[in-house]
């Protein structure tokens, strides 16, 4: 089945029915399938055709939502980027899947406009928002693309569910983003295996604060779609009376975290328990919740089922622990996730003992088809498995399972570092900050954080005559990388541990600082 | 009395929030969140800071939008709590 459909079928069965809540808009199912009908039908008369990248930089607004089920009806690739995500780097994911359109909000217009000089690929531009589109490749308003109410041109099927839907970047080790490949496929295997084990139904009500450049915020979207649910989008968790208010008064009866919500949400102090009687289930993935904050949700929650999870973008979602274990196993991430595999191998890919380290492999219908035009990271990752004829995935994440087969989640294997739910590359903020001038060594490593599980610290030694502070450092990797890159931390130092070769031991400094603060 | 929240709170803001490469300066009234300026642990410190400073107690469900999401915003918030608790110094 391809996603598009999930939308379709559901405007079909409850068209009247309202499909999303944002802000102060409410729009229908048969509202939702219109406006993405009209806007498939823009892409497709401005030259998107099937297959062609279509970058989407917005944030959780409605029009986000459309745009999603457009780029896939008009029989193109979904590439959502990070709103934070600043020009150069834009520039170069534009430039890397070779975009041929993007959705903007106007917001943002300044480092867009920066970013297509280095990427000529771009013919189309649609801008949400009030700013006037000329000046930008064939430019046109949002509003202006899905005005009018006529009938959608598509009458043609957009294409086969072997084909890609989404093309999702995710930090690599090297530094440089990789983007997984997600067919409709990969996807609908996904979203029916989630949807089967949190029960979801037509009646449910889903509260997602989480962005949905983020395959687990984007993922809500598409699985509210597939069952017909209401989507509550919110965009971000700033103010979270805010959102608890907005829980209760639409009545959601699911909410996805990241654990750094869940620090929030325990940090509010007016708090009581009980006051969400509608809320069924709370699913955390990103990073496991520690499970000191677990029970106080349940505490918080009492009717609510706690799903601990534990997923990647490559395959969207790996496991879930089925919330009645959540007790006896604290902790775990549970088991693979319906009509999927998972085990744990060592270095040779030999399945190990319950207890054993080793890396967790992934198996099944929902794992990507490899990362665009890179194929050696693709073969490092998607490896042979037990049948000659497939290849499975390579979490990089190292595991131990108890004796039944839970999961428990021990570490990274390489170096890269898993900030309030997000991969981060050292690599790629020791590149940002060797940017800056006097400079000399850098080394970006994760220390533990309450709130972020890891944040992320650079340690810098900088040149004789470099006037600098901490603080311009911060200042500069802010205008540079991604929010959730920037470093929280940095420390000044004379000189970093190095091999004989005379590269830095990234990994002494790490170690070094987590024994300093223990 | 106002305008002296008002220099504090904008220059916690942009010595302590970090400006995107498009951005050079904020207006007293233009949104923190859509400017990119503030994100949920932000919001934590500038909380952080503004009990501290101005001696007041800011309570979860004080927490909003509407009180916290400009510079204008939050300077009236800070003067409204201190109005109510004139032992604040």
């Amino acid at each position: 089945m391809r996603v598009e459909h999930f939308l379709r079928d559901s405007a079909r069965t409850c068209r009247h029915k309202v499909a999303l809540v944002a802000g102060e808009r409410r729009l229908t199912f048969g509202d939702l399938d219109g406006a993405s009908d009209r806007l498939a039908a823009a892409l497709s008369r401005r030259g998107v055709s099937r297959g062609d990248r279509v970058v989407v930089f917005l944030d959780n607004c409605w029009e986000a939502v459309v745009a999603i089920f457009a780029v896939m009806k008009a029989g193109a690739v979904l590439c959502p980027i990070n709103p934070s995500t600043k020009a150069a780097k834009l520039g170069w994911l534009l430039d890397h899947c070779r975009a041929s359109a993007m959705i903007l909000q106007d917001r943002w217009a300044a480092s867009a406009k920066a970013a297509l000089a280095q990427a000529h690929c771009v013919k189309l531009t649609i801008m949400v928002g009030e700013l006037d589109p000329t000046g930008f490749p064939d430019g046109i308003r949002f509003d202006d693309a899905i005005a009018g109410s006529a009938a959608c041109p598509l009458e043609a099927p957009a294409g086969i569910d072997l084909d890609l839907a989404m093309l999702i970047y995710t930090s690599g080790s090297t530094g440089l983003p990789k983007g997984v490949m997600i067919t409709h496929q990969n996807a609908a295997a996904s979203a029916t295996s989630v949807i089967s084990y949190l029960h979801n139904t037509p009646d449910d009500i889903i509260l997602n604060a989480l962005p949905i450049s983020f395959s687990y915020g984007l993922y809500q979207v598409l699985m509210a779609a597939k069952v017909g649910a209401t989507l509550i989008l919110e965009k971000s968790f700033v103010f979270p009376h805010s959102i608890l208010e907005k829980m209760g008064a639409e009545r959601a009866t699911g909410i996805p975290i990241v654990p750094s919500i869940a620090s929030t949400i325990l940090q509010m102090k007016s708090l009581r328990g009980a006051a969400f009687p509608h809320l069924r289930y709370i699913t955390n993935a990103g990073a496991a919740l520690p499970p000191s904050h677990a029970e106080r949700l349940q505490e918080l929650f009492p009717a609510a089922r706690i799903y601990s999870m534990y997923g990647m973008t490559e395959c969207h979602r790996g496991t879930w622990l089925p919330p009645d274990q959540l007790r006896s196993r604290p902790g775990s991430v549970g088991i693979a996730i319906p009509n999927t595999e998972t085990y744990v191998v060592d270095g040779d890919g030999n399945r190990v003992a319950p207890g054993v380290v080793g890396e967790l492999v992934i198996r099944g219908a929902h794992v990507m088809k490899g990362y665009w035009e890179n194929p050696a990271a693709t073969d490092s990752t998607l490896r042979p498995g037990p049948y000659s004829w497939e290849k499975v995935l390579y979490t990089g994440d190292l595991f131990r399972s108890d004796e039944q087969g839970y999961l428990y989640f021990v570490a990274r294997k390489d170096d890269v570092i898993k900030t309030g739910a997000q991969k981060v590359s050292p690599k790629e903020v020791e590149n940002a900050i060797y940017a800056l001038p006097g400079i000399l060594e850098v080394a970006v490593v994760g220390v533990p954080d309450p709130v972020l599980g890891m944040a992320i610290k650079a340690v810098v030694v900088p040149g004789p005559k470099a006037d600098l502070t901490p603080r311009d450092v911060i200042r500069h990797c802010a205008k540079h990388l991604e929010d959730f890159m920037v470093p929280r931390i940095v420390e000044f130092r004379d000189g970093l541990p190095k091999t004989e070769s005379g590269k830095i031991r990234r990994r002494q400094v790490a170690s070094e600082i987590s024994e300093t603060e223990r | 009395m106002t305008a002296e929240i008002e220099t504090q709170v904008r220059s916690l803001i942009e010595d302590n929030f970090l400006f995107r490469e498009d951005r050079t300066s904020l207006s007293d009234t233009e949104s923190l969140i859509d400017a990119g300026l503030i994100d949920s642990t932000g919001i934590l410190e500038l909380v952080a800071f503004l009990e501290e400073r101005f001696k007041i107690e800011i309570a979860d469900a004080d927490l909003l939008p509407e009180n916290f999401d400009s510079i204008h915003r939050i300077v009236a918030y800070v003067a409204r709590v201190r109005a109510t608790a004139p032992s604040a110094s």
